[in-house]
């Protein structure tokens, strides 16, 4: 399974606490994972690694983000869509799901 | 105005070969990169193999390696590799030597934080939910709509968006364009309910009050203008035109006031490109509605 936190460093809109908090957990957890500033940012660039931060499309990936509907169609406007398979990804929301339910949805507790 | 080049792709390596750093340290580096604007990947012991981001994205890998940082080259010679050892620095340290490293190298970087810099604002569209009625196109004032080759609507000038202003997902009538950095529902994506639904039937209904829209209420009263003395038609005349359509718009509520503080009314389209605009998104939108059979 693939981890990817999103920073939403461009805007206040996901609670500060919220994501200090699943960035702090990640960061004790022994898991790698990935991170990235802002994936709206990297979606106004059309960003390559938005291709690859979404993986071979057999691997799981979880992403710590905000709302799935803004995620989901955030990618395919960039031009990467979101495996067709059901629940090959799976959105995390920072901005309504508190910090301990993230933490757990991502390390598996 | 948005850098477009590729920022670097930092590597936090805690594999075989260094030492781990401690959990609080580990979160102060990620969390000041990350509001820098950085990308970081941590590579565990789990799993201690390095992935290309892409090619071109150049790596930087950091790690506590001991004292001196292993030389790492791509094979393939496609990927440029730097290495830090950063065993003894302190987070804001780290900072500052991937600072320099990207300023020396002349990469730009898209910068959160700072004041009157360029933030990720636009239009996303739910193509779920969009039934492709070209509200969206023929309300934008800024030509950030398009269709592709198939008719569809597309969002195509993004960087024409005003930022912070969210007024065409206010008047898509299924709620089909979102903004993911808007505070509310269901703007910022949040799940849609039937309230919204009627709420958002409700200000298409402001809007036509308005003339249906920006575009046709601009037309009506340019053609009322051509039955007028041709003084009438200034430039000026049309400016006070455009402010009063907007003021309007402000009143609605549809469009943001700070947003329209910040427009240049002289730099909008002339009343004849407005006209022009017009009937191009009404032809688009007849030959997408006729494409899908719903004409």
């Amino acid at each position: 399974m693939k981890i990817l936190y999103c920073r939403c460093a461009f805007a206040q809109v996901v609670p500060q606490e919220t994501k200090d908090a699943v960035l702090e957990k990640l960061c004790e957890s022994g898991a790698s994972f990935e991170t990235v500033s802002d994936l709206c940012e990297m979606a106004a660039r059309k960003d390559d690694r938005l291709k690859e931060l979404l993986g071979d499309g057999e691997t799981p990936v979880k992403i710590a983000a905000c709302y799935p509907r803004a995620v989901k169609w955030l990618f395919h406007n960039a031009g990467v869509p979101f495996p067709q398979e059901e629940g090959k990804v799976e959105v995390l929301n920072m901005r309504d799901q508190s910090a301990e339910d993230i933490v757990n949805e991502l390390t598996g507790n | 105005m948005k850098n477009e080049t590729h920022p670097i792709q930092v590597i936090l390596y805690e594999g075989d070969g260094a030492q781990p750093l401690a959990a609080s340290e580990r979160f102060a580096v990620f969390s000041q990169l990350l509001d820098k604007g950085y990308a970081v990947m941590r590579v565990t012991a789990e799993k201690a193999r390095l992935e290309s981001p892409g090619v071109g994205i150049p790596l930087v890998v950091i790690g506590n390696f001991g004292g001196t940082a292993p030389a790492l080259e791509d094979a393939a010679g496609q990927i440029e590799i730097t290495t830090h050892d950063i065993g003894g620095l302190a987070p804001d340290a780290v900072l500052d030597l991937i600072e320099q490293g990207r300023v020396a190298d002349q990469r730009g970087l898209n910068q959160p934080g700072v004041s009157g810099m360029w933030k990720p604002w636009f239009p996303v569209i739910d193509y779920d939910r969009c039934t492709n009625c070209m509200q969206c196109l023929s309300f934008c004032l800024f030509d950030v709509y398009s269709v592709d080759d198939n008719q569809k609507i597309q969002v195509k000038n993004q960087d024409n968006c005003k930022t912070n202003c969210p007024a065409c997902s206010r008047v898509c009538p299924e709620v089909a364009i979102m903004f993911p950095k808007y505070a509310a529902g269901p703007i910022n994506g949040d799940v849609v309910n039937q309230v919204d639904l009627e709420r958002e039937k409700m200000k298409v209904d402001i809007s036509s009050l308005l003339g249906g829209d920006i575009y046709s209420r601009l037309r009506d009263r340019s053609e009322a203008a051509k039955s007028r003395f041709s003084k009438e038609r200034s430039p000026d005349k049309a400016l006070d035109e455009r402010k009063r359509c907007l003021t309007k718009l402000q009143q609605s509520g549809i469009i943001p006031a700070e947003v329209l503080a910040e427009l240049d009314l002289a730099s909008l389209p002339s009343p004849e490109e407005i006209q022009r605009r017009a009937a191009e998104a009404a032809a688009k939108a007849q030959a997408a509605r006729e494409a899908a059979g719903t004409a």
